[in-house]
């Protein structure tokens, strides 16, 4: 595993070994205590902090010659962040890539969970920007470790009861905050709250990379995860009045596109994987056929 | 239609084609060659190796020639460089004090042992644009240059201020290696030597600005330029299987010593204390704005009341380094349907919630202005 791979002069997937076993070491603690932030010495990545360095460094780490890998951002394997992702490992890994979300054994995102079920033996990689749930009440991280050794989410609770009391409803519709396993407030990543269910005894494994802020966090297969809500206020994910234009799909998740500047507009999968997949089993949207010769 | 959001693959592909073509310009023009850079650019290449982290001129200058002049993409590539780079160990502190000279001065005394030597400085030269350099002509030669004081003659102002216990002295070294920002996660507080580190990898402009907030007024340290040093010094290794230092090879540093006030406390009496900024290269500013803001973050330590932005080390440390700022900020220009798609959603439910509330008696008020 240690020999240079000959067509980029770099080790397997990019980091050297020390430096895996260093990020393995924080994914083994994190797995330990799910929801907790543990700090790790991330590394500079050939990408730009905020670009998914985290995630990268969890990938390359966990990644090995027989895994399977796809990447997607938005929901999409052919957003171009994703593909910029997806080829970087290609390249210094030399991995098989796929698209199909039961096919892929590591899947790296940013932004969504797919719509399939992921199932035992999965990875789920998510890239973080802010990886504190509690940075934007309290910006100092001296403060935010001490409120979550002490279990101190008064902040939070507060902060979702004014939303309430202001809009009449909690106004946090992505980043939206979970408690893990009955202990930890985490932020899963800036996916939209319409995922958030599917994080809740999830079969896979999730891992949370935070490089800017170095920091690697994790939920074990099987854990619950609660977003957090009120009794009179619970919990809600976002619904859509159609089904996707193309595939017909109900009950996921929704990119609109718009087609002219004169207000005509589809809604489609975000989860492009999902989309295809259906539309090969025959599935038409209302929408479908016409757009997608264009 | 939606064959519009498709096709990021052949689209990067091409953009990256399009991207070599436009940093080599008019093709009609010479190109640049790394050399011409190194030596002809000096001062970008020391500033690309300082906020780099790592001294190799001519890597930086082919840095600087990919990334199209753009400091922070050169500074950005350096990085990404340097981290795959094994690590033999750790060398032997650099002796400043035994530094050969090119460029010696301190505002604090007017003359002193070694003198002030000025050096290849953009001090006191009037600010005229010299358009005979458009045209290429001889190269230019210095004037005869007076010997150099040696490293003997010429000892650290702030050794000098030591000598006479006016100035606190350097905290001893202990034996403990200094932690290392670039392996290990910053923790607060970070103790000095891990501030310090931070600074010098800081962009130059934040750490600069920093260092002027202090100047007026935001945790004032009333600082004096005890000197700024700017030579080359020898690096040495003490291999494990040898037992004794061998000397690497040598780097240019400027390295500047601020000495602040201090009014002493019960324990202390009054005497100067030091702020201090090291960077690659001949770079001035930043070693000046470095130990600026070093004091400033001292200012704990030292007793001092806390609350400008300078003195915060949260703020500064989390904050000074060009390129997590530059990742970050350029990052909103990934896509973010996803979310954007969220937001768009609550606020259309907010707005027909609002507009059902207010729809009669906002009508009723329209008709009574009117």
């Amino acid at each position: 595993m240690s020999a240079a791979t000959p067509e980029t002069g770099y080790n397997f997937a990019y980091l050297d070994e020390g430096t895996k076993r260093m990020i393995r070491r924080a994914i083994l603690k994190a797995i330990a205590i799910p929801g907790y932030q543990v700090p790790f010495a991330s590394r500079e990545m050939p990408m730009p902090y905020g670009w998914g360095t985290g995630g990268v460094q969890v990938t390359a780490a966990i990644l090995g010659k027989r895994d399977v890998l796809k990447v997607i951002d938005q929901g999409s394997d052919d957003t171009t962040n994703a593909v910029s992702i997806r080829a970087f490992f290609a390249r210094t890994a030399d991995v098989a890539v796929t698209t199909r979300t039961r096919d892929a054994t590591v899947i790296q995102t940013r932004h969504r969970i797919p719509e399939a079920p992921l199932h035992e033996g999965q990875v789920l990689v998510y890239q973080v920007p802010i990886p504190e749930p509690l940075r934007f009440l309290e910006p100092r991280e001296t403060e935010t470790r001490q409120l979550h050794a002490l279990a101190e989410y008064g902040l939070m609770h507060v902060k979702l009861y004014e939303d309430i009391a202001r809009h009449g409803h909690i106004a946090t519709t992505y980043a939206y905050p979970v408690e893990v396993a009955g202990r930890y407030v985490m932020d899963p990543s800036p996916t939209p709250k319409f995922d958030n269910p599917k994080m809740d005894d999830c079969p896979a494994l999730q891992l949370f990379g935070a490089g800017r802020e170095k920091r690697i966090y994790a939920v074990p297969p099987h854990t619950r995860v609660r977003s957090l809500d009120f009794e009179d206020h619970p919990f809600r994910v976002q619904s859509f009045d159609t089904p996707c234009a193309l595939c017909g799909a109900e009950g996921v998740y929704l990119d609109e596109v718009l087609l002219d500047d004169a207000g005509k507009r589809m809604f489609v999968c975000s989860d492009t994987d999902h989309c295809e997949e259906r539309r090969a089993d025959g599935h038409v949207g209302t929408g479908g056929m016409e757009t997608a010769h264009v | 239609m939606y064959v519009a959001v498709k096709g990021g693959e052949a689209a990067i592909a091409n953009a990256h084609r399009l991207l070599a073509e436009t940093r080599r310009g008019d093709t009609a023009v010479p190109e640049l060659s790394v050399a011409q850079i190194r030596e002809q650019m000096a001062l970008l290449v020391d500033r690309v190796m300082t906020e780099g982290s790592l001294h190799d001129p001519d890597l930086a200058a082919l840095a600087l020639k990919q990334a199209r002049g753009d400091l922070i993409e050169a500074v950005f590539l350096v990085r990404a460089y340097r981290t795959t780079l094994p690590r033999f160990g750790a060398s032997e502190p650099v002796e400043t004090g035994a530094m050969t000279l090119r460029r010696r001065i301190s505002a604090t005394y007017k003359d002193l042992p070694g003198g002030q030597v000025l050096g290849p400085t953009f001090d006191y030269t009037h600010r005229l644009v010299d358009f005979a350099l458009a045209a290429e002509g001889e190269a230019p030669v210095a004037a005869e240059a007076e010997p150099l004081p040696d490293a003997a003659h010429a000892p650290r102002v702030t050794d000098l201020l030591g000598n006479a216990g006016l100035i606190e002295p350097s905290a001893p070294d202990d034996g403990t290696p200094p932690a290392d920002l670039t392996r290990e996660p910053l923790d607060f507080p970070a103790d000095r030597a891990l501030r310090l580190q931070a600074l010098a990898r800081g962009d130059e402009g934040f750490v600069l600005a920093l260092g002027y907030s202090t100047q007026r007024g935001y945790g004032r340290t009333h600082p004096f330029v005890g000197e700024i040093r700017v030579g080359t010094v020898a690096v040495e290794f003490v291999p494990e299987e040898l037992g004794f230092a061998v000397p690497l090879g040598e780097i240019d540093l400027t390295e500047c010593q601020m000495v602040n006030q201090f009014h002493g406390s019960a324990e202390v009496p009054p005497q100067f204390t030091r702020g201090y900024g090291l960077a690659f290269g001949q770079s001035e500013r930043k070693a000046m704005a470095m130990a600026l803001v070093d004091r400033a973050l001292r200012a704990e330590e030292l007793g001092e009341p806390i609350g400008a932005p300078a003195q915060d080390q949260e703020f500064v440390l989390a904050h000074c380094d060009a390129l997590q700022a530059t990742g970050f900020v350029e990052h909103l220009k990934l896509p973010h349907y996803v979310d954007f798609q969220a937001e768009l959603e609550l606020v259309l439910r907010l707005r027909a919630e609002h507009a059902a509330r207010h729809a009669t008696p906002q009508t009723e008020m329209k008709e009574a202005a009117e």
